[in-house]
């Protein structure tokens, strides 16, 4: 009969503690309270009522589709801007003799470190009519009829705040990649070279292969803090999401529910059955990556 | 080496797009600092214009010294952000030994079930950690924030740390079985400070996230005392919207101590970050 190892149980418990305290619990909690509804000041178990109120009721279900879309729309012009500009910087920074590497990396690596707060307002202000530096930038260059206040406009608002969480963590997958590129051995590329693959070749056909399993974790690294991206929006936009609601995302949808806003009262019930479906949502982009992409991705032996 | 690897014409492109992207990337830091320091015809004026003699003024800096309590905000985020971080470090250090060093029932699992918190983000949970907090009375204090912090980084600072501490030497660590150290000297006094490196790389990565959070600051510590720097510069700015200099001069403060941490630590993230540590 073994005797306990109290070490063993010393060292775990503080952190095993905390974390299912402070993290899984409330995490299955608010999973439940999505099955509850206050009825008359007292908290009554109403099964799926909530989500039958968020899908079903015409209210609830438009906003919760309109902030879904948008969702994915923030997330698709990530993936198709920051990561791409994030391989191309890392590709460039990676280049063996290439000077003042480590200045550019952490020149551009700079608004990654700003909170959302600065990042938000400082972007408001630099694309502001009213201060005029967007539109006088562009009347230099000869685009000043290009000029619209994007982010006060429905059709461009959300668009523009996605550049603007680009501009801000462009800083991750180049980082990420720039470490992926470097530890590529260099007998591999000299390899290449003797066979004759070099420059853009040598990317496209020995580095990029390589450095696959990093873009994948990358992709979901971004799909997890898109889904529950709020606090750029709230910075720029308010808890309301505006122009209209079209910059309203799940986590910005999610407090309003439960805080309130104007006239409606919040309602944390409600505000947990979004959470449930944050919840659904990213667990989904885990699993595919985890089961889909993941295993089925060569991973070759360095 | 070949041509194609330092051909000249190659070289000048490459430092353009370098050049025109860290443009880009320090350009809306630059017009907010430079700005700041502006009168506000000035600010309206000639925007990318330097300050001069003329244009001078530091009326935004007085509005915001009068107006919001920024040394109280930036105590409340220092003592946040370093209470979390020691948390994170003492307890993950603590549980990755555990998980790394000592075989028993249920390891993989514990490992697996701490591990869960990597993927998944702890504001899911928000309306229960608001209901808990309001039940224990922290609501309102640093240390639902604290508490919250560390949760949240837990998970990865146990990955990470336990990845290193399987590299320690287990012949180090016999050798001081056998002088008849206890397990928790061994832990303290000989990996400890052989795993600094990795422990470094965790604060680092963890530091940023804390001290930029609006969520939970909002949610859990909104009242004026317990305001983290984040947290007072958007309600302060919300309220001054009209007055530019207050604004930009707000915008410049918030930005001034991540850039000092990010000056004195960029070499440590950056090597973090690159030692593969999340390959």
């Amino acid at each position: 009969m073994h005797r306990i190892r109290w070490h063993i149980v010393v060292f775990l418990a503080p952190a095993v503690l905390v974390y299912t305290a402070v993290m899984i619990f409330p995490l299955f909690n608010t999973l439940r309270l999505a099955l509850y509804s206050e009825i008359e000041n007292v908290r009554v178990f109403t099964g799926l009522a909530n989500f039958r109120t968020l899908f079903g009721d015409p209210l609830w279900s438009e906003a919760f589709w309109n902030a879904l879309g948008n969702n994915f729309w923030f997330f698709i012009i990530h993936m198709l801007v920051q990561n791409p500009i994030g391989i191309l910087l890392a590709a460039i920074l990676s280049h063996p003799r290439l000077r003042f590497a480590a200045l550019y990396r952490s020149a551009i690596f700079v608004p990654t470190i700003l909170s959302f707060v600065i990042v938000g307002f400082a972007w408001k202000l630099i694309l502001s009519p009213i201060w005029g530096i967007a539109p006088n930038m562009l009347d230099a260059v000869g685009l000043g009829s290009w000029f619209q206040p994007w982010l006060g406009r429905e059709g461009s608002a959300l668009t523009t705040l996605a550049l603007v969480s680009v501009w801000q963590f462009v800083g991750i997958p180049m980082m990420l990649i720039y470490a992926a590129l470097l530890s590529i051995p260099e007998e591999i590329l000299e390899a290449g070279e003797i066979d004759g693959i070099t420059g853009a070749a040598a990317f496209w056909k020995l580095k990029l292969p390589l450095i696959l399993p990093s873009i994948g974790i990358i992709s979901v690294l971004t799909f997890v803090g898109n889904f529950n991206a709020f606090d750029l929006i709230y910075a720029a936009q308010g808890a309301l999401a505006g122009p209209d609601f079209a910059t309203d995302i799940l986590g910005t949808f999610m407090y309003r529910t439960f805080f309130g806003f104007q006239l409606q009262l919040g309602d944390p019930h409600m505000g947990s059955a979004i959470a449930t479906g944050m919840f659904a949502i990213i667990l989904i982009g885990v699993c595919l990556y985890l089961f889909g992409i993941q295993t089925r991705m060569r991973r070759y032996e360095l | 080496m070949n041509k194609a690897r330092r051909n000249p014409l190659n070289n000048a492109a490459m430092h353009a797009i370098l050049i025109a992207y860290t443009c880009v990337a320090l350009f809306p830091v630059f017009v907010i600092l430079i700005n700041s320091f502006k009168t506000r015809k000035a600010i309206f004026r000639e925007p990318l214009a330097l300050p001069d003699a003329d244009s001078f003024s530091m009326i935004g800096y007085q509005t915001v010294m009068e107006q919001g309590d920024f040394f109280l905000y930036f105590q409340n985020s220092f003592i946040v952000t370093v209470a979390s971080l020691f948390f994170v470090l003492v307890f993950g250090a603590m549980a990755a030994f555990a998980l790394s060093e000592y075989r028993f029932k249920g390891n993989t699992l514990m490992g697996l079930y701490l591990a869960l918190g990597i993927m998944i983000p702890i504001r899911i949970g928000t309306v229960a950690i608001l209901e808990m907090m309001v039940a224990t009375g922290l609501v309102n204090t640093l240390w639902a924030l604290i508490l919250v912090y560390t949760a949240q980084g837990l998970p990865l600072a146990i990955f990470i740390l336990s990845e290193f501490m399987r590299q320690v030497s287990a012949d180090l660590k016999d050798a001081g079985r056998i002088d008849g150290l206890t397990e928790y000297t061994i832990f303290f006094r000989l990996v400890l400070p052989l795993v600094r490196p990795a422990m470094a790389t965790v604060a680092v990565f963890n530091m940023i996230p804390i001290w930029n959070d609006l969520w939970f600051p909002l949610i859990l510590a909104p009242a004026e005392h317990t305001k983290t720097l984040t947290l007072g510069s958007q309600v302060f700015i919300g309220q001054f919207v009209t007055d530019w200099n207050a604004v930009l001069s707000a915008l410049s403060m918030a930005i001034l101590p991540v850039m000092i941490l990010y000056v004195i630590f960029s070499r440590q993230l950056i090597r973090g970050i690159t030692s593969g540590a999340v390959k």
